[in-house]
């Protein structure tokens, strides 16, 4: 008895002193799960590779299961680059002072939000927010999530003047784009709001049921998706550091990798693009 | 008209829940709730065993956290159990065995991030509570007797091992065997919120509909818990236990401001880190109390009171499947096999797995806690019931169960029930992450926001409703003189 427990104190002593596998020189980086977990690992790993072949470290992409992780995860310096939403982008740079947005897709510059219906709503696609979404069931994406959650519910109160939960029956957070596209698909909410890039996508590849769900509004164009780096990385990684990370993913050019954000291309961005999407989750009340 | 008094609780929280049912949210809202019920029972009878390598690694990690999570804690709660007389030892035992396990990962996530400790102490903090509850209760039970012999001057220690631990060892050594096995679910659910664990990838599988995969996966899982008793041997046990720990994986590294960060300026409510007055922190406090706090109790309350209706409603249908009193052996074979799986899931992925079917309500929720842990107590009850001899006249089927059966089991269910009644409250709480306006709900928002101050205000409060139902449950157990013992 006595020596069991002895090995069990043993034990609690062993495990503080086994280190782990991370070298304190690979470059970490993370994402924010705003689609199906299968395509995330296939994209991160392409950037990671490409990554490790242009910044001569070793680079390692680690998935996360929600946007607030990444944000954690950015900010306790466990990971030195993400991509992230508008908001969690925000939220992560407040968080870590010195840290910069790096690089956005060429669509991130003017994004935009769908909302879309399934077909018993018999709601049709119209140029302003239709009134006739009251009373209906609705999903957001992710509670973290720009697109599937603070733009959307930002157009909702301008238009209603009421909170989400007041103008519809049901509200619900799906976790991701993809799965907002699909409970609407299904019908287990009769409306739905997402990130336009990834409809599109998955239009594209043809796994939308367009007799079931369709979009009934698109709304102002915002700012969002953007790489964003730690502050302190030059003086880990070694002088210029943080461009030679910018110019690789502005100069990144292999279509394939390109497709799975889907961007056409990476431009240059900077923290003060990122003021509008602030200046409305303070509005909504989820930014202090 | 006079009834007996376990039945008018009974009725009283029949009463109750059904009182409940009238302001909860009971709905179905997929448009085709039973094809994907079809499809998911389909994707279990045709599981796929190869297509994610990382399954025998996320079998492994599983195993290797709730080793070594259940070891720190039952070596912890035995010190505990130690000097568990004195008060404050109680209120502390009590305070951190009613925060789930995944609250304390989600805490631990915010400062040690994706290193195995925070695995290891979210099963290991909240088991340590458990353990010295259970093993005080234990000890205290041992025969004083074999002490009395000893000679004067007898150390306190030598007395301690050779009188009182002989005499429990066997109860000391079950319960601690049969905490391994909770240990595993626990473990199990911790990849929900990203540790690399099975709930990680039957996370991953289920959401995206690959229910092949998914299917697996349960299946592995069950496999694992009803082998537990090929696997653990006490001479394999040190090897394990020794060998856990290189098995957890490789997290990322600590850093240890992130830890003082956490908790000289996250938890710090905004008003007070900001410099503002005490003005401020009382707005603070009456909205979050008012917007989250009070939703929040609400809906766990309907949610537990409807569940624990639910679970003893279950329980008395689902005994009888495992007892020796009816039937064949085809009935109790196929009887364990439904039960073992009602109980071997946790709550949180039957919930899960619900949801996605039928769509967000309280509903999936009511049938997974029923499912569980109606599954858990009627294996019980069932077995109590095989320990019973009828006379050889004795009535046959219903009247057997009404008139022989259940009256002679109904105070031991109401024991289990009301035992379980904290432990489905604090599983209540922990669904909202899932998406039901439960405590959970609040906690998991107020953590999307970065919001940690909130957050411990809310998992303080979700702590303090559980040592309520506890201080009642227990209560209610004296004055009916209903007696039991611990089950997870």
């Amino acid at each position: 008895m006595a020596m069991s427990y002895i090995r069990e104190i043993l034990l609690s002593s062993l495990l503080a002193l086994t280190s782990f596998a991370v070298s304190a020189q690979t470059f970490v980086f993370t994402a924010i799960p705003d689609e199906d977990e299968t395509k995330l690992m296939e994209r991160f790993q392409g950037i990671a590779d490409y990554l490790q072949e242009e910044l001569g470290v070793e680079v390692r992409y680690i998935p996360v299961k929600s946007y607030a992780a990444a944000v954690s995860a950015f900010r306790n310096n466990q990971v030195q680059l993400a991509w992230f939403g508008g908001l969690s982008g925000v939220q992560a740079r407040s968080l870590v002072p010195g840290s910069q947005a790096l690089a956005q897709g060429v669509e991130d510059v003017d994004f935009y939000t769908y909302f879309i219906a399934h077909k018993s709503t018999g709601l049709e696609a119209s140029d302003t927010l239709p009134e006739g979404i009251r009373g209906k069931t609705f999903t957001f994406g992710s509670k973290g999530s720009t697109s599937g959650r603070v733009m959307p519910e930002h157009y909702i109160r301008q238009t209603f003047s009421e909170a989400p939960e007041d103008v519809f029956s049901r509200v619900g957070f799906s976790g991701n784009h993809t799965r907002t596209l699909r409970l609407v698909e299904a019908g287990t909410y009769e409306v739905g709001a997402l990130n336009y890039a990834v409809w599109e996508k998955e239009l594209e590849n043809g796994n939308v049921n367009t007799d079931e769900v369709s979009v009934i509004w698109k709304t102002p164009a915002y700012p969002d998706y953007q790489w964003t780096i730690r502050g302190d990385v030059d003086a880990r990684y070694g002088e210029g550091f943080t461009d030679k990370v910018r110019q690789a993913l502005l100069n990144m050019d292999d279509p394939e990798l390109l497709e799975s954000f889907p961007r056409s291309g990476f431009i240059p961005t900077a923290n003060e693009n990122y003021e509008p999407i602030r200046s409305v989750a303070e509005q909504i009340g989820i930014l202090d | 008209m006079h009834l007996s008094p376990t039945l008018r609780i009974s009725l009283l929280f029949l009463v109750i829940a059904i009182a409940a049912l009238f302001f909860a949210d009971i709905a179905i809202t997929t448009a085709n709730p039973w094809r994907d019920l079809g499809r998911f029972f389909l994707g279990v009878a045709t599981p796929d065993f190869f297509s994610t390598e990382g399954l025998a690694t996320a079998l492994l990690r599983t195993v290797a956290f709730a080793f070594v999570g259940v070891a720190l804690g039952s070596a912890c709660g035995f010190l505990l159990s130690l000097i568990y007389r004195f008060y404050p030892v109680r209120i502390f035992c009590a305070f951190i065995r009613a925060i789930h396990e995944l609250f304390w990962a989600l805490i631990f996530l915010q400062f040690f991030g994706f290193h195995p400790l925070t695995g290891v102490l979210a099963i290991a903090i909240p088991y340590s509570g458990i353990f010295a509850k259970v093993y005080s209760e234990i000890l205290d039970e041992a025969d004083p007797g074999p002490a009395r012999l000893l000679p004067p001057g007898t150390g306190i220690i030598s007395t301690f091992l050779y009188t009182r631990i002989p005499d429990c060892w066997v109860q000391l050594r079950t319960y601690t065997a049969y905490r391994l096995e909770c240990g595993l679910r626990s473990s199990a659910i911790l990849g929900f919120v990203g540790l690399p664990t099975l709930g990680f990838y039957l996370e991953t599988s289920f959401s995206q509909g690959l229910y092949s995969q998914a299917g697996a996966m349960l299946i592995l899982f069950y496999v694992l818990i009803a082998t537990i008793p090929l696997w653990v041997k006490p001479k394999l046990l040190p090897v394990y236990i020794l060998g856990a720990p290189f098995f957890l994986g490789d997290g990322m590294p600590i850093v240890w401001g992130n830890v003082a960060r956490f908790f000289t300026q996250d938890i710090i409510p905004a008003p007070l880190r900001d410099g503002e007055g005490l003005t401020e922190l009382g707005a603070w406090f009456s909205d979050l109390m008012l917007t989250e706090a009070l939703p929040g109790i609400w809906n766990t309350l309907l949610l537990t009171q409807i569940a624990l209706v639910a679970t003893g409603i279950l329980t008395l249908l689902a005994f009888p499947l495992i007892s020796n009193h009816f039937g064949g052996p085809i009935r109790r074979t196929s009887g364990h096999v439904f039960l073992v799986i009602a109980r071997s899931t946790p709550e949180y992925i039957l919930a899960y797995i619900l949801l996605q079917l039928w769509g967000p309500s309280m509903l999936p929720a009511v049938v997974a806690l029923a499912l569980h842990n109606g599954g858990i107590i009627g294996h019980l009850i069932g077995r109590q019931t095989n320990t019973i001899q009828l006379r050889p006249d004795a009535p046959t089927g219903y009247r057997r169960y009404s008139w022989e059966l259940v009256p002679r089991v109904y105070r031991s269910f109401l024991a289990f029930l009301f035992y379980r009644w904290e432990i489905i409250m604090r599983e209540t709480a922990i669904l909202g992450i899932l998406g039901i306006y439960t405590l959970g709900f609040y906690v998991d928002s107020a953590i999307q926001q970065i919001r940690f101050d909130r957050a411990m205000v809310l998992i303080l409060i979700t702590a303090l409703l559980n040592i309520g139902i506890d201080i009642l449950g227990r209560y209610i157990r004296r004055k009916l003189a209903l007696q039991t013992m611990p089950t997870c």
